[in-house]
């Protein structure tokens, strides 16, 4: 602030608290000790109106509001640049605030920290702080269950798309992961569409209509074994979901599976490093104890 | 005080005196505002919304968003917690208007920038229970339906360097041609995935 708009602020305010001191004993009526029988003058319809002064502790309010104006500006941020006697900034109240949680908390985080993943997803209390973790940050995509959606996976049935390993989890977290099944129409036409949607679903135990299988399953190792698996029980460098198991992200009808092959898709995961290392620590841990049973 | 009767018999003279009083205050704690580099100057790295952006900011206006979302992550743990960095003036200096809000029937999207995927903006726009199931939000289906024609893009932006805003020429010849045929569901997520992203979420 430069010292013009300071000593504008300044001058203002002072101008003004002298001017409403001013108005308020310029303006004042003589206290009295009985309440006086005097009127107004004013006389409306034979209804009159007695000329009371203020009561005293109505006065002293407003005096009061005087001194608290000088006590404040004394103490905290209003004089320009003066920045008060008590060193207040909106800023570091928020670090103080911070600072404090971080004293709290950090020697939980740092405990667990050391601990290896498989380890604190099977610490009762972690797994409590893990859950609150998730629900803030996770649960608006994943549900509040962690069973997911259409399009974004279910995390606790123990089917991974980018691997269920602890460091795996931990990359997905960190980094994020950005799906690319391209859109295979213009490749393999519609009837291969048709084709090869038959042949996924047979290979999940599926029984579909009206397809030719083995037209659909050449298809398929011509286009989408470098991805899928000659096996189709994909590959979770590439975020290829395992196409026998029965588990689909983005439906098992006959029509989403044609849509899936026909358009391709592209599912997002956001990086999450803004969360800090301590904290994926954590949810990668709770993640993780979400198929703990089936391990 | 006698006078006193005059100022009360004097509609006139009472307005003059009370916006004198009343000055005061906005001369004092909002003027020296307009002069400070804090509340002035863009935060470093901030850039003017391209032209798909500003047409989804309009259709964040015209479907009232700001009535249940605020823009505006107070300097408070229990928000930068959840939100990320508290917001600063800097970068809302070519907000016109800004869009801060003042209610959270929703929560804060000052921050939601790159948060969530494209796909899970477009599902929970056509119909949040499909990804929230709590979720009390309306659906916006029509969004995905309305296409924009960009008529006036070039013009909007135009008004927006009149306000400040640094377009060049380039930016607002090529406006239309931005938006054109654009899903206007395309242009609210363009927007919305860029919203608080200047400042990473923790200092």
């Amino acid at each position: 602030m430069s010292n013009f708009w300071s000593g504008y602020i300044i001058a203002l305010t002072v101008v003004f608290l002298v001017l409403i001191t001013w108005l308020l004993f310029a303006t004042r009526k003589g206290q009295q000790v009985d309440q006086t029988t005097e009127t107004t003058g004013h006389n409306y319809d034979g209804i009159e109106e007695y000329d009371n002064p203020l009561p005293r502790w109505w006065f002293m309010l407003f005096i009061a509001t005087l001194v608290f104006t000088v006590i404040y500006l004394i103490l905290y941020p209003g004089m320009g640049k003066f920045p008060g006697v008590l060193g207040w900034t909106q800023v570091n109240q928020y670090e103080r605030e911070v600072s404090r949680a971080e004293a709290q908390f950090a020697p939980i985080f740092a405990n667990y920290s050391e601990m290896s993943i498989a380890d604190v997803a099977r610490d009762e209390e972690a797994r409590r702080i893990g859950q609150r973790l998730f629900a803030t940050n996770c649960s608006v995509c994943h549900g509040s269950d962690a069973r997911g959606a259409f399009g974004f996976p279910n995390l606790t049935d123990n089917d991974w798309i980018w691997g269920g390993e602890p460091e795996q989890i931990m990359t997905t977290l960190r980094q994020g992961r950005q799906a690319a099944m391209p859109a295979w129409l213009a490749v393999i036409g519609e009837e291969g569409v048709r084709n090869t949607a038959g042949y996924v679903r047979h290979l999940a135990g599926l029984e579909s209509e009206g397809v030719d299988l083995e037209a659909g399953k050449q298809v398929f190792n011509t286009n989408c074994v470098a991805c899928h698996g000659p096996d189709g029980k994909g590959n979770p460098l590439l975020g290829a979901p395992n196409l026998t198991d029965d588990v689909w992200l983005y439906g098992s009808s006959m029509l989403q599976v044609q849509h899936t092959i026909r358009a391709g898709r592209n599912g997002n995961m956001p990086a999450q490093a803004h969360l800090g290392e301590d904290k994926l620590h954590m949810l990668a841990a709770y993640v993780y104890s979400l198929s703990l049973e089936d391990k | 005080m006698r006078q006193h009767e005059i100022v009360e018999k004097n509609i006139g003279l009472m307005i003059v005196l009370i916006v004198i009083a009343i000055s005061f205050g906005g001369l004092t704690q909002i003027v020296p505002l307009f002069f400070q580099d804090e509340t002035t100057q863009p935060v470093e790295g901030l850039r003017p919304y391209t032209a798909v952006e500003l047409e989804g900011r309009d259709i964040y206006i015209r479907e009232g968003c700001v009535s249940c979302h605020s823009q505006m992550i107070r300097p408070f743990r229990s928000e930068t917690e959840r939100y990320g960095h508290y917001s600063v003036a800097g970068e809302s200096v070519w907000e016109h208007p800004f869009l801060w809000g003042s209610k959270r029937t929703g929560p804060d999207l000052a921050r939601v920038g790159e948060r969530y995927s494209d796909d899970w903006h477009r599902a929970h726009l056509i119909n949040p229970r499909d990804v929230v199931p709590e979720s009390k939000m309306p659906s916006y289906p029509w969004l995905q339906e309305n296409v924009l024609t960009g008529k006036h893009t070039a013009r909007k932006m135009e008004v927006m360097r009149k306000l400040g805003v640094p377009y060049t020429d380039e930016d607002i010849a090529g406006a239309t041609e931005a938006v054109k045929g654009v899903a206007e569901i395309d242009a609210l997520i363009a927007y919305l995935q860029h919203l608080g992203t200047v400042i990473s979420d923790r200092r």
